[in-house]
């Protein structure tokens, strides 16, 4: 590799939130080294399903999402078939007449966000999903949520940033950030110092290894792919009681989530499970998750299968990203913790990211997110 | 017809095959080229006989995506091909 | 013998045995029938419509030869109990194995598993690979065993391996005419083999009989396929010594180059691994307690040496001492040998990775072509850059042709094995009764 001249900032971990904000630095004129032990989408990235979804947990993570998924509309125009950009939308399904009313509830948030976002009644649901279940109440249709494939975006996220001249350096692990020094090992064993003006950590579940005392515990999912079944769904269908489900750490749970893609396979989800980083697919969570969604797409059950697969969140006590700088480190940022939401919030992040290191304001208030926040005191065990 | 013979159904075509035929070579015998469609629109027969490859891929009674080289042909069984339009 | 008609008829039931054998082989009917004559509860499960495996499949038993038969028979008196059509879809290393059978799942508890899947075949990609009438040689075996009507077709039988003999041998029988029979291997390497064949003579003789069932056919030493050519199937093929190319029309081409140890079961077992081999110790045990490999998996050795440690690892499994059978073990360390020879005698030529050109395909359930491929990369990063291996096959054909194209070792397996049903996944019984579970949340 040749000798490049010190980046103006270097980032750690290549996923989809590392690529992104390599592009988003790039882009801006900086000059780049983005390092991932691995490849670039190798990580969680690989694992994910790709919904890019607006959501309202707290009003920060709703002004948060739909900022990102709009910056995502924008990048789709340039993205590649491979990464299979589809605007599918969202169906939040209500299976009983109090998830309407929260149904309701949820389209009256996002209305007054400007999302667009209608109820719609059993009849209307069964004309748009005719594979779900009789007897469910309706659900809340939400048209401009999106899905890609995330791997193939990470990777064109990262090409784009090597074509505004930013290095990409794979195999190449950082084994210790100390303020603007970066000490890395190349997978051949030779080891080597770098510098730059700011270093992003965006390693992921592994952040708090290079910078201890972050709050990111793994938390583990499972999914489960079926051959090619066109038409057999149309939108990501996924049951409202999800919420309840995603944003507890406490036991396993799983809820029904289906996801058509542009290849005619559906992706079925999904589990969380805290059980540190044992990447085994957990048979009896799988067939619980998977009986879920037969309960509400009772077709599935005959579609024949090709295959399972784990992978792990970046978990925090209180279900919102680190993103921003961390106090103490000259010179260091934060962009990890995304829990279920790291591909639909990796260009929000790579803004703010961008718009701290330049010191400009953000389009959305950073304050929420800042890494050295005070956090509930969670019962989340450490990371394994 | 007889004892030893079934009657299958491909493509809309009665086919009486000897009892005990494996489906893919049934299909085979019968003119079958192309069993599937690949993912880019090109005919494709199998290549394996024996259920790892997935290209004798078809649909049998109305289910998709079944290995033909794994299925014995059965009285009844209405079975469609990419060469009929159907897989 | 006694065949398991029905599956359970719910995914609670649980088939009890003290030993579990995977695949219906040689090496699996010979482990279960010793396993079971050593007295232990035994259950043989199998894809096919009867046990035999790839090399003794068969519609009527009597079109098998003496040593299938006896052990075919040896297995019905053995008391062990046959699943057929039954596919191993998951196991874990308690012994707790998920198999579906037909479109029904249920489970089976096992103290000890041994895992006999046999071997698929290396196919290697060259232009025209994916047109209809290309397959593999023991794809062509199977389709005629299977009941293909090869009679009046112009037929290729290519390669490598000892299979070519005999297929091209059971093709001209059949009716076929053959084209051409052509082994990649050179006169030299092939000597070798045949030397090693003097310590095997059943083998030479069984190599002396399929040549004369062609022998107005040149059998072609040092000779390839480059490339098929034809409008929506094969109609033609281009063949090459290296110095002269030369054409035939043809309408059935048979070309594979030899066979991969099926290790799909044993990997997600968690046994060790090495160069595409399970690795036993001279018990065929693996490195996970109670799970033993026989046949294939353990490296390729052909029938023989499959029969051999198929009885080995039933007695072991049975909890008894294979030492006490000389001929056992005096027979494991010579087809061990005689697997090595294989191994060096039909040893691929470099040629054959520079037949697939830009526009190749190289993974077929995906139509991913060899221009797309990076050889710098992972079989991971083709897979989630390009979907390579991704299908259906979950690499079984492009996993190994990549390994020999790149260098690339496969990429992890994960469950479920065979493509099953949600339901069977789910461990519902039956699809259509499946799809209410309690409604709390686990
Ligand atoms: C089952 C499942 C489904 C999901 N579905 C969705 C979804 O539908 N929508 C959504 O928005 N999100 C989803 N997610 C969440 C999403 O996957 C993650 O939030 C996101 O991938 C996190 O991206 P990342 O870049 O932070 O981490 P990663 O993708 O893990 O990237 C971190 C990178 O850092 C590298 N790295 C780590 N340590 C070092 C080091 N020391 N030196 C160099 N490199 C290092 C790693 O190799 C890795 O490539 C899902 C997650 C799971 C598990
Ligand atoms: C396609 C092919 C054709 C061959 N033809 C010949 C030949 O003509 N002459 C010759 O000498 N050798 C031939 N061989 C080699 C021959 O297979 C071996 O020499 C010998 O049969 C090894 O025995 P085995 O028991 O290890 O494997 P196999 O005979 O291959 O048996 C494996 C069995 O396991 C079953 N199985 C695999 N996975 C599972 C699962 N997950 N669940 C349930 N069942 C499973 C398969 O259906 C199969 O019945 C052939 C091999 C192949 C792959
Ligand atoms: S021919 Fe390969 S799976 Fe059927």
């Amino acid at each position: 590799m040749s000798p490049s001249r010190q980046p103006d900032v270097l980032v750690a971990g290549a996923g989809v939130v590392g690529a992104g904000c390599a592009f988003a630095l790039a882009r801006e004129g900086l000059r780049v080294c983005l390092i991932d032990g691995g490849f670039v989408g190798g990580g969680s990235t690989a694992s994910a399903m790709g919904h890019l979804v607006v959501m309202d947990d707290s009003e920060a993570e709703l002004r948060l999402t739909a900022y990102s998924r709009h910056l995502w509309s924008e990048l789709a125009k340039e993205m590649p078939a491979d990464c299979e950009a589809e605007q599918r939308g969202t169906l939040w399904v209500a299976a009983t007449d109090a998830e309407m009313a929260a149904a309701r509830t949820k389209r009256d948030r996002y209305q007054s966000h400007g999302i667009a976002a209608e109820v719609v009644d059993e009849q209307l649901l069964m004309s748009m999903e005719p594979m779900l279940r009789r007897g469910l109440a309706g659900a809340l249709h939400v048209s401009d949520d999106s899905v890609l494939y995330p791997p193939a975006a990470a990777r064109h996220l990262a090409d784009r940033a090597r074509a505004l001249g930013a290095e990409l350096r794979e195999n190449c692990t950082v084994e210790r950030i100390d303020g603007r020094s970066v000490y890395v090992r190349e997978r051949g064993g030779s080891t080597a110092v770098l510098s730059a003006g700011a270093v992003v950590n965006a390693a992921g579940i592994d952040a708090p290894l290079l910078t201890p005392g972050l709050p990111i515990v793994p938390r583990k999912g499972q999914l489960l792919i079926t051959d090619r079944y066109p038409d057999f769904c149309n939108h990501q269908v996924v049951e409202l009681g999800y919420l309840e489900s995603a944003h507890t750490l406490g036991g396993p749970s799983v809820a029904f989530n289906v996801q058509p893609r542009a290849t005619g396979q559906l992706l079925v989800g999904s589990s969380r499970e805290l059980v540190g980083r044992d990447p085994e697919v957990n048979r009896e969570l799988l067939g619980t998750m998977l009986q879920r969604a037969i309960h509400y797409m009772p077709q599935l059950a005959s579609l024949v299968v090709t295959r399972s697969w784990t992978g792990f969140r970046p978990a925090t006590p209180d279900a919102l990203p680190l993103i921003g700088r961390w106090e103490g480190v000259d010179g260091l940022w934060i962009a990890a913790g995304h829990e279920g939401l790291g591909i639909t919030l990796a260009p929000a992040t790579a803004a703010l990211i961008v718009d701290g290191i330049l010191g400009r304001a953000s389009a959305v208030d950073p304050t929420p997110f800042a890494p050295g926040r005070a956090m509930p005191n969670s019962h989340v065990p450490a990371a394994v | 017809m007889t004892n030893a013979e079934v009657e299958i159904v491909v493509d809309g075509r009665r086919v009486v095959v000897p009892a005990g035929t494996i489906l893919a070579a049934a299909l085979a015998n019968e003119g079958v080229q192309a069993f599937r469609t690949s993912v880019t629109g090109q005919p494709r027969a199998p290549i394996c006989g024996m259920g790892s490859c997935f290209e004798c891929r078809v649909t049998v009674d109305g289910r998709p995506h079944q290995r033909s080289c794994l299925v014995p042909c059965e009285h009844g069984m209405v079975v469609d091909t990419a060469s009929g339009g159907g897989a | 013998m006694t065949l398991v008609e029905k599956a359970p008829s719910s995914a609670t039931d649980v088939v009890e045995c003290d030993v579990a054998v995977v695949g219906g082989g040689p090496a699996g009917i010979a482990a279960a029938a010793r396993a079971a004559e050593s007295g232990a509860g035994t259950l043989l499960i199998d894809q096919g419509v009867h046990p035999g495996g790839q090399v003794w499949r068969h519609r009527n038993e009597a079109d098998l030869p003496h040593v299938a038969r006896r052990w075919i028979e040896r297995l019905g008196r053995s008391g062990a109990r046959v699943m057929t059509q039954s596919a191993v879809t998951d196991a874990t290393p308690d012994g707790l194995l998920r198999v579906v059978r037909g479109r029904a799942g249920m489970s089976v508890r096992a103290g000890t598993v041994v895992i006999a899947t046999g071997a698929r075949e290396l196919f290697i990609p060259y232009p025209g690979w994916t047109l209809p009438g290309a397959m593999g040689i023991g794809g062509g075996q199977a389709m005629l065993k299977g009941g293909l009507d090869v009679r009046g077709r112009r037929a290729v039988v290519a390669g490598s391996g000892p299979l070519i003999l005999p297929v091209a041998a059971a093709m001209a029988r059949s009716g076929a005419l053959l084209q051409g029979v052509l082994e990649q291997a050179s006169v030299g390497r092939l000597a070798s083999f045949g030397t090693s064949l003097l310590r095997h003579p059943s083998k030479l003789i069984d190599g002396a009989r399929y040549r004369s069932a062609f022998a107005c056919t040149a059998y072609r030493t040092g000779s390839w396929i480059v490339r098929a050519e034809g409008d929506g199937r094969v109609e033609r093929v281009v063949m090459t010594d290296g110095k002269r190319s030369w054409s035939r029309e043809c309408d059935l081409l048979c070309c594979s180059y030899g066979l991969v140890p099926n290790v799909d079961l044993a990997s997600l077992l968690g046994c060790v691994i090495d160069d595409g081999r399970v690795v036993v110790d001279d018990w065929q045990r693996t490195s996970v307690a109670r799970i033993l490999a026989a046949g294939e998996p353990t490296g390729i050795g052909g029938e023989l040496a499959a029969l051999t440690e198929g009885q080995i690892a039933g007695l072991v499994a049975a909890g008894r001492n294979p030492a006490g059978e000389a001929a056992l073990t005096r027979g494991r360390s010579s087809w061990l040998r005689f697997s090595g020879q294989l191994a060096t005698s039909f040893a691929l030529r470099d040629e054959l990775r520079h037949l697939a050109q830009a526009d190749t395909i190289v993974c077929r359930c995906e139509d991913v072509p060899r221009s797309r491929l990076d050889p710098s990369w992972t079989a991971r990063q083709a897979k989630l850059y390009t979907r390579t291996g991704m299908g259906p096959c979950q690499g079984a054909v492009c996993g190994a042709a990549c390994h020999f194209l790149f260098g690339w070792p496969a990429d992890r397996v994960r469950p479920p094995l065979g493509a099953p049903e949600v339901a069977a996944v789910a461990g519902s019984a039956i699809a259509t009764d499946a799809g209410h579970p309690s409604e709390s949340r686990a």
